[in-house]
């Protein structure tokens, strides 16, 4: 029999988009209960991304899961990822630490559109996790913050126990060029702050409708009554942005685990507009 | 013109497998035909449709992309090499050769898969006119036929009354095979015998454009309470493609797996953290019948069903897409009244 064998490795062929490469693990914390901060560096070339992508993560034996990138590449060649612990690989990913090696796979997606941004104002909506995805677009604002007019940013968890990069978002709120509210639906003893659903921060804020780009960012339930509250602020749909979570497998377009109707999320989202998201049904 | 009698299928087989081809041909196993790699002893049966389709032999259900060696704290990845023998597929059904086509598309948009392509420019695909159809065959309701030849690198047919068949060469992969074959086949007349007829059931264009409006229809409901959610009907699908990717391990090494899904099973687009875009089995229904009839055909403008009816024959359920189709068009209609 005649054995026709390629090597996918060997030639001029791209290299497989299946095959992760490694990533060393320089710093590692455990940001809440459930979810843990990973700064990483790719080994050998720096992996070039955008605000907006994501990678799966891979741990050794076990599988991948798709994180979004949390880091701006004005940050440097390292890139952030937050995790929650839901899965398999995800409570796995629980027990790394700096130094410890991951595979990754990516960046994957398109990405949040920042050079039509650029001059206009920017609201941010991020609750819980969703400030992960969200805080890769935040950090390249800050970063480049005179591209940008009026920078707000609206964040919401369940409980003070879940805000998600908690002293980092204090230091936005003392820049003094960010207008920073942040709230939770329920309080504790120690907290000082807002308490109530994220919609109602939109009160304590003057949007400029036409020259406002909206990113929103949340569970479901968040994003639908956050939209609500945009397109009431004046804001048109095609400039409210989301960020869709799906269980991306491939990454490229084939194994159909991401569609949402006809639309691979992995390739022509995780970002979308509203008018693009409001169309796609089974989208939120 | 090549011509083979009808009862030396086999001689055909063994005269390709010296020739250092795989052959794939539809070996009988049990009470069912099924599509196989062909041994020397194995009878051929072209009659029935066979019970599998050829998209294994090419896609396969599990095959390892890449390998993991665990070294210290580091583990080298390395792909796997690409498993892609020479390969004869004898008479192949014109709706499976037409599905390889379907495949092309969705495995060369963005990312040029290439396991896909090693193994499809590796393997000659030689079409049987289909003689006989059966009640769940629908091949001409989707654009085939039974004497189609897309896809096809050459095609046999039944002739002079099922006693012999007519080889023909469409291409060089063809022609290809037909050399290495020469010693089994005849110069000679034949007269080819009428293919199959397959009554067309509804019209395709109309499901699409019904599809475009009625996400919201209550047949997806329907359908999705009568369904078993099994997954029998896209692993039997030749043009059904989606798949999973499973690592598998040891303490020192390591596997990952490209797997056979269908959006048809409960897990498939859950999330870890609970939340699942397709709650129900209406969802996925709804799915399976939009991406086949309505989204497939917007990005690559054909459909994703070529009409084998195989889904229909293997579900426990008996849910038959053709069934479903029939019902879109007919309500179409007389909603157009």
């Amino acid at each position: 029999m005649t054995q026709v064998s390629i090597d996918i490795a060997a030639g001029a062929r791209a290299p497989s988009p299946y095959v992760p490469r490694m990533a060393r693990i320089l710093a590692a914390e455990q940001m809440t209960e459930t979810e843990r901060f990973f700064r990483l560096q790719a080994e050998g070339e720096a992996m070039r991304y955008e605000p907006g992508q994501f990678v799966e993560v891979m741990v050794f034996g076990i599988g991948e899961a798709p994180i979004s990138i949390c880091s701006s590449p004005t940050q440097g060649e390292a890139f952030e990822l937050s995790v929650r612990s839901v899965g398999v690989v995800t409570n796995r990913l629980k027990e790394f630490k700096a130094g410890d090696r991951v595979g990754i796979r990516g960046p994957f997606g398109n990405h949040f559109d920042y050079a039509a941004m650029k001059g206009q104002d920017v609201l941010f909506v991020a609750g819980g996790l969703g400030l992960a995805p969200t805080r890769s677009l935040i950090r390249y604002v800050m970063d480049k913050r005179k591209d940008f007019g009026k920078v707000t940013i609206l964040f919401g968890a369940r409980e003070p126990k879940w805000l998600l990069f908690r002293s980092e978002v204090e230091a936005w709120q003392k820049r003094g060029d960010v207008d920073v509210h942040v709230t939770v639906d329920r309080g504790d003893a120690s907290w000082k702050g807002n308490v109530g659903v994220i919609t109602r921060l939109f009160s304590k804020v003057a949007i400029d409708a036409p020259r406002t780009w909206a990113v929103i960012v949340g569970p479901p339930v968040m994003f639908k009554f956050a939209v609500l509250e945009a397109l009431a602020e004046g804001i048109p749909e095609h400039r409210i942005i989301c960020s869709l979570e799906r269980h991306m497998k491939c990454g490229v377009g084939k194994c159909g685990h991401c569609q949402i109707r006809g639309i691979y999320v992995c390739r022509e989202g995780p970002v979308f507009t509203y008018e693009q998201v409001k169309r796609l049904r089974e989208g939120i | 013109m090549k011509i083979l009698d009808a009862d030396k299928l086999p001689d055909l087989a063994a005269v390709l497998a010296a020739a250092g081809y795989r052959v794939v041909a539809p070996v009988r196993d049990g009470a069912q035909v099924r599509m196989a790699e062909w041994k020397p002893g194995l009878a051929i049966d072209a009659g029935p449709i066979p019970a599998n389709s050829v998209k294994e032999f090419l896609f396969p259900r599990c095959e390892v992309i890449a390998r993991y060696s665990l070294d210290g704290d580091s583990f080298a990845p390395q792909p796997a090499p690409v498993d892609a023998p020479k390969t004869a597929v004898l008479a192949v059904r014109p709706c499976d050769a037409a599905a390889m086509v379907a495949l092309d598309k969705v495995f060369n948009w963005e990312y040029r898969d290439d396991a896909w392509n090693a193994r499809r420019e590796a393997t000659t695909l030689v079409a049987l006119v289909c003689a006989a159809a059966d009640d769940e065959c629908f091949c001409t309701s989707v654009g085939g036929a039974p004497d189609a030849r897309l896809g096809a690198d050459a095609v046999l047919r039944c002739a002079d009354g099922a006693s012999k068949f007519i080889l023909e060469a469409l291409g060089e992969k063809g022609q290809a095979l037909l050399a290495a074959a020469a010693g089994v086949l005849a110069d000679g007349d034949a007269r080819p015998d009428p293919p199959a007829s397959v009554p067309v059931r509804f019209d395709s264009k109309a499901v699409t454009d019904w599809c475009g409006e009625n996400f919201e229809s209550p047949l997806w409901r329907d359908l999705g309470l009568a369904c078993l959610g099994c997954g029998s009907c896209a692993y039997a699908c030749p043009v059904c493609h989606c798949f999973d990717i499973q690592d598998e391990g040891t303490r020192s090494e390591a596997v990952r797996l490209r797997n056979w899904d269908t959006c048809g099973l409960a897990l498939f687009t859950q999330h870890s953290g609970g939340h699942n875009p397709r709650p129900d089995q209406a969802a996925r229904w709804r799915q399976r019948v939009m991406h086949k009839f309505r989204y497939f055909v917007e990005r690559f403008g054909g459909l994703a069903c070529t009409g084998c009816g195989r889904c229909a024959r293997l579900c426990p359920a008996r849910l038959a897409i053709s069934q479903v189709c029939r019902e879109i068009d007919e309500a179409r209609k007389a909603a157009a009244k």
